[in-house]
């Protein structure tokens, strides 16, 4: 915690103006660091830290969004206790994630902070959130090694590619029984993380695996070597974009093998950009079923005009960890740090709690299924 | 190795359907080259714009899969139009306000491409931003269909229903990939024809040959290249349809990739030469698969620039050599 | 053509002699009319600082450079960033500027369009994580300078088999170049893969003594003891010490060019760039040179892409995307290619504009594509022209008005 009392006792004005104005800036009026009851929340803010420019905008976007609506719904109800939302918009780049990270920090009235969205940058935003000792909470970033790194303020509401590849493997062994499976993935850390467990975990059932990149949009020559290897079924490691086309080029090839994805895939984008080809996918995600959270969906739907896309749920439960947080009157870092570290409570995606690395506890690992154009719940994935 | 030789017809096949894509956007980049000796950066723009047109048209009357083989010839050549009518005036938008003052001071030409890169930002945010436009105009709600998700994928609803027409060895050739490499190759000839015969097309190659001695001969090179820019354009909106044919989705920044894959395919063939636009297309869709083929798709696009870096050592003017001027009337 | 060919704008890579056709456009002189126009008369200016006596002037010059040490700590408002570090800022604009002032070797002292440049600045980058952490642990003071070995390395690999290819060839080798450099990082899991490296070490510190930041109510400016740099400690969050290492780098480099510039070296570069053939006829080894301005080129890169992996402390392909060579070469032109005070302009420019309008918010980047057509629109010669396109321009003034009817068609 940054003592923001400014000792500014010594003002000694620099050459510019002598004017006695002892005002300070910066949000130091809850210097009182308590509890100071609910109601006190002038000045109080979260942020959102991810992009919202740049390639990755449209996962930003979504994530932001999901912060938006808890925000707003909690300045709503909460008519005496406005809560300010804060975008921090780091087109996922690591290097404008430096400067945004020091200015969240430098910037009193900021007490938590949803994010940062992805692994990279929360690579160079981690350590200076947890030197500014202000919570955060990851609603996307799957990376297994962040929680390694002994940053006391990271918080990741979703569990990493290490709990969620192995589910994918468990399905596609126990559930599709599938003789041979061919492993695509699309480079990014997230994917080839994915993948790479994905690909241990299944072993000699793997028929040949290929990486495509990010932002290509032509899959023939991946589609024709999974036809080559006559695999039954294919998991991909990656986001919706990618997934959609690569789908639709494996459908227009004649290629019918079982398309297996994870939680980058579970967005309204994929069925968008695969059509038909769609239907069937298997959609691995660490969340539970939807139906239990209609009222998100209508609301989401409302206020953006368009279905709840990947991560939008994860990152709304983020947001009301510390929304609840604030109203119990935990309206600096430190208290609500505190707040966030023993926090028990239902989300809309899954019972929350943290262990002492900042993981999310008790995944449930669930399988969704598309059926007519809708991703909907199939079954829990029990891994042995 | 086997694994190339036993799937090469389908390597191959989808190699050329992706490389006449290549080749009719690398006709933009030709074109204007061999007129004003300029990389028009935004030509990715272009195409971008396009797409989108086609899209629209198809959101626009709804058409789905299953609405009968006249009707989705109908649509598509609706769409057809759309992209490069909208295409070509994109093109001439971008002669106008990234180009002309600079010429007509004679610039220097990295100046030129930075106003170009500029107009290619601006252009690939305006479509990233519709929404927002739109709600700044308070058309969002009229506007919905056509701005929802501005940052994502947008789909195009492909009234023709992709289906095989024959074999060859254990690939089928589906109607989509016949037309889009029929309709390359049309275009190309139909362009190439366009230049050796039009007034236009004359027009073209003095300025591309010698500006200065055919404005002297009364060429309007004002005009002559702001047809340029239209002609490139076109023939982007039309590569835009078939991208969409067989891709299926467009957005914002997908101009930027394909514009760098089109324009690697233009310098390919020989940069100013527009047969060599569409050879250089060819060779490099080709080599992307089989590239994939042999090493990983992950290595693909390293393939393709590797192979433009040994043809540029053995053949310094690319493939076909750089020849809009020189091509015989 | 029969006039004497106008004398090619410094900017212009080797291939523009032969864009430049003058019939057909208006015979008014470009940049020196539109620099009259839009700008203000920086000759008069420039007259009266060399006017000053040599100690006033060297005062000026040591306040000016005490001024940009001291930045990060003055925070002054409307040049300070509302909504991001200042400390970090500066850092990046520092790293741009660096790269901008090796960019110009390669494109304004040589006339090679590089598209590729982030290459070497990755080369640099990965040198350090790579042997800093991922794979070895060496020390910093090692890591520098074999980071700035490989990159000139690259260089010369890069250089010798493309440099045959020319002019507007070489920008899209140089930019395949690029792309192959992050393709390799990205997919080989030795270079740290999608994933990235971690831990890159930090500049050794020293911790001495403590400087505090201004703090600023409306124009009244206080001194806020509980905001403090530690002078000089490289850590996380503080980013003001390595804004000082990167301009101490700056002003190393911008000696250095000066002297490249003024030797037998700087003037053989020039030759080449107005005219290769002329340049080879009168013996100057066109290639030779060019291989070592792309050399010199890769050096520059190279030592900044160190910088910014040490700063950093992770690096990961995404931040050596082909669009950061784009915006390099945005930098260079638009601050005027030749002229290090104009590429340094230029790098302040693009580096920090979007930065600082992050107000506009998803609206920034559209307003920094519009930015860059007025640029180069109202600006052709860049914002600071070299002295070289000056001189060019006023022989061509003279030359027109020669003619003056002839010209136009």
């Amino acid at each position: 915690m940054r003592f923001t009392v400014k000792t500014s006792a010594g003002l000694l004005a620099a050459a510019l103006a002598l004017t006695a104005c002892g005002g300070t800036k910066g949000g130091d009026n809850d210097t009182a660091s308590g509890n100071g009851g609910s109601g006190s929340c002038e000045n109080v803010a979260i942020g959102y830290f991810g992009a919202l420019t740049g390639p990755a905008a449209n996962l930003g976007i979504n994530i932001r969004n999901g912060v938006k609506l808890a925000v707003d719904k909690h300045n709503k109800d909460n008519a005496d206790c406005k809560v300010d939302l804060k975008e921090y918009d780091s087109a996922g780049d690591p290097n404008q994630a430096t400067g945004l990270a020091t200015q969240a920090i430098g910037d009193d009235s900021v007490i938590g902070v949803v994010g940062p969205a992805f692994s990279g940058e929360s690579e160079t935003a981690g350590p200076i959130f947890a030197e500014g000792g202000l919570p955060t909470i990851t609603a996307s970033a799957t990376n297994p090694t962040l929680a390694d790194n002994g940053w006391d303020t990271f918080h990741r509401i979703l569990g990493n590619d290490a709990s969620q590849g192995p589910a994918a493997a468990s399905y596609i062994q126990d559930v599709l029984k599938s003789k041979k499976v061919f492993v695509v993935d699309d480079a990014s850390a997230y994917g080839k993380g994915l993948a790479d467990i994905v690909n241990k975990t299944l072993g000699d059932t793997v028929g040949g695996t290929d990486t495509i990149q990010t932002g290509q949009t032509d899959f023939s020559a991946t589609v024709t070597k999974i036809r080559d290897s006559g695999a039954d079924a294919v998991f991909f490691g990656g986001y919706y974009a990618e997934a959609g086309l690569l789908v639709e080029q494996m459908r227009g090839a004649g290629v019918d093998a079982t398309f297996v994805v994870a939680d980058g895939v579970k967005d309204p984008g994929f069925i968008e950009a695969a059509g038909d080809a769609a239907e069937g996918t298997i959609i691995t995600c660490p969340c539970l079923p939807p139906e239990e959270s209609q009222d998100f969906f209508k609301a989401f739907q409302a206020a953006f005009d368009s279905a709840p896309a990947t991560y939008s749920a994860e990152a709304y439960d983020a947001a009301n960890v510390f929304l609840q947080g604030i109203d119990k009157g935990n309206t600096d870092r430190e208290s609500l740090l505190k707040w966030v570290n023993s926090y028990e409570g239902d989300g809309i995606t899954k019972k929350i709690k943290f262990d002492d690395k900042g993981e999310v506890e008790n995944i449930s690992v669930w399988a969704y299924k598309v059926e007519n154009g809708k991703i909907v719940a199939d079954q829990e994935i029990k891994t042995n | 190795m086997t694994f190339l030789l036993n799937n090469f017809v389908e390597l191959t096949v989808t190699g050329l359907v992706l490389g006449a894509v290549y080749g009719l956007v690398a006709l933009g980049y030709t074109l204007v080259y061999g007129v004003l000796q300029l990389i028009n950066f935004a030509h990715s723009e272009v195409w971008m714009f396009g797409s989108f047109a086609a899209v629209w048209v198809t959101v626009a009357i709804g058409a789905g899969p299953d609405s009968g083989i006249a009707v989705a010839i109908g649509v598509l050549l609706l769409a057809l139009l759309a992209a490069m009518v909208v295409s070509g005036a994109v093109a001439l938008l971008i002669e106008r306000v990234a180009y002309r003052r600079l010429i007509r001071l004679d610039a220097p030409k990295l100046v030129t491409l930075i106003s170009a890169i500029g107009a290619s930002f601006a252009l690939a945010e305006i479509m990233g931003l519709r929404d927002r436009l739109a709600e700044a105009l308070g058309l969002r709600d009229e506007l919905n269909s056509y701005v929802r998700s501005a940052r994502d994928n947008t789909r195009f609803l492909n009234p023709l229903e992709t289906h095989g027409v024959f074999n060859i060895g254990r690939y089928t050739v589906s109607n989509v990939d016949i037309i889009i490499i029929v309709s390359a190759l049309v275009m190309m000839v139909a362009l190439d024809q366009f230049i050796r015969r039009t007034h236009t097309g004359r027009g073209i190659r003095a300025v591309a040959q010698d500006s200065e001695a055919a404005a002297l001969m009364g060429v309007n090179r004002n005009r002559i290249i702001r047809a340029t820019f239209l002609v490139g354009g076109v023939m982007a909106g039309a590569a835009a349809l078939l991208y969409l044919m067989r891709f299926g989705v467009t957005r914002w920044n997908a101009g930027f990739l394909l514009g760098v894959k089109a324009f690697t395919a233009a310098v390919l063939g020989g940069i100013g030469n527009v047969r060599g636009a569409l050879l250089g297309g060819f060779v490099l869709g080709l080599a992307e698969n089989y590239g994939s083929a042999l090493v990983g798709s992950e290595w693909r696009d390293v393939v393709a620039f590797l192979l433009l870096v040994v043809i540029l050592l053995f053949r310094p003017s690319g493939l076909l050599g750089e020849s809009l001027g020189r091509a015989r009337a | 053509m029969t006039e004497p060919k106008p004398p090619a704008n410094a900017a212009a890579s080797s291939g523009a002699t032969k864009a430049s056709p003058s019939a057909g456009t208006k015979p008014v002189a470009s940049g020196g009319t539109s620099s009259r126009r839009f700008g203000w008369d920086r000759g008069a200016l420039a007259r009266r600082v060399t006017a000053l006596p040599t100690p006033v002037k060297w005062l000026l010059i040591a306040l000016f450079v005490v001024f940009l040490y001291a930045l990060p700590l003055l925070e002054i408002p409307i040049i300070s960033t509302p909504d991001t570090d200042f400390g970090a800022v500066l850092f990046t604009v520092a790293s741009y500027v660096l790269v901008a002032l090796g960019l110009n070797i390669v494109l304004g002292y040589a006339g090679l369009l590089d598209l590729g440049y982030v290459g070497f600045y990755a080369v640099g980058a990965y040198t350090v994580a790579v042997l800093g952490s991922f794979q070895a642990h060496l020390s910093w003071w090692m890591l520098i300078p074999l980071a700035v070995l490989f990159s000139t390395i690259s260089g010369l690999l890069l250089g010798a088999p493309t440099l045959r290819v020319r002019g507007d060839y070489l920008a899209i080798v140089t930019l395949g170049f690029g792309e192959i450099i992050r393709l390799t990082a990205l997919n080989t899991e030795w270079l740290g893969a999608a994933k990235g490296i971690t831990q890159v070490p930090r500049p050794p510190s020293v911790e001495w003594f403590e400087i505090p930041h201004l703090q600023w109510d409306g124009f009244t400016a206080f001194i806020d003891l509980g905001d403090t740099t530690k002078f000089l400690f490289f850590g996380v969050a503080d980013q003001a010490p390595y804004y000082w290492l990167a301009l101490t780098v700056i002003f190393l480099v911008l000696g250095a060019d000066r002297m490249l510039r003024r030797s037998r070296v700087g003037r053989s570069w020039e030759a080449t760039r107005e005219d290769e053939d002329a340049a080879e006829l009168m013996g100057v080894p066109t290639f030779r040179f060019k291989l070592l301005a792309f050399a010199c080129g890769a050096f520059i890169g190279g030592l900044s892409g160190a910088l910014f992996a040490s700063r950093q402390g992770f690096i990961n392909p995404e931040s050596f995307q082909l669009l950061l060579s784009i915006l390099f070469v945005a930098a260079v032109v638009v601050g005027g290619a030749g002229n290090i005070y104009g590429v340094t302009l230029g790098a302040i420019v693009v580096g920090y504009l979007p930065e600082r309008f992050r107000g506009f918010e998803e609206w920034r980047l559209l307003v920094f594509g519009v930015a860059l057509i007025l640029l180069a629109n109202f600006r052709p010669q860049g914002l600071l022209p070299p002295r070289r396109a000056k001189r060019a321009i006023a022989a061509d003034e003279q030359l027109e008005a020669l003619e003056e009817g002839t010209a136009r068609v």
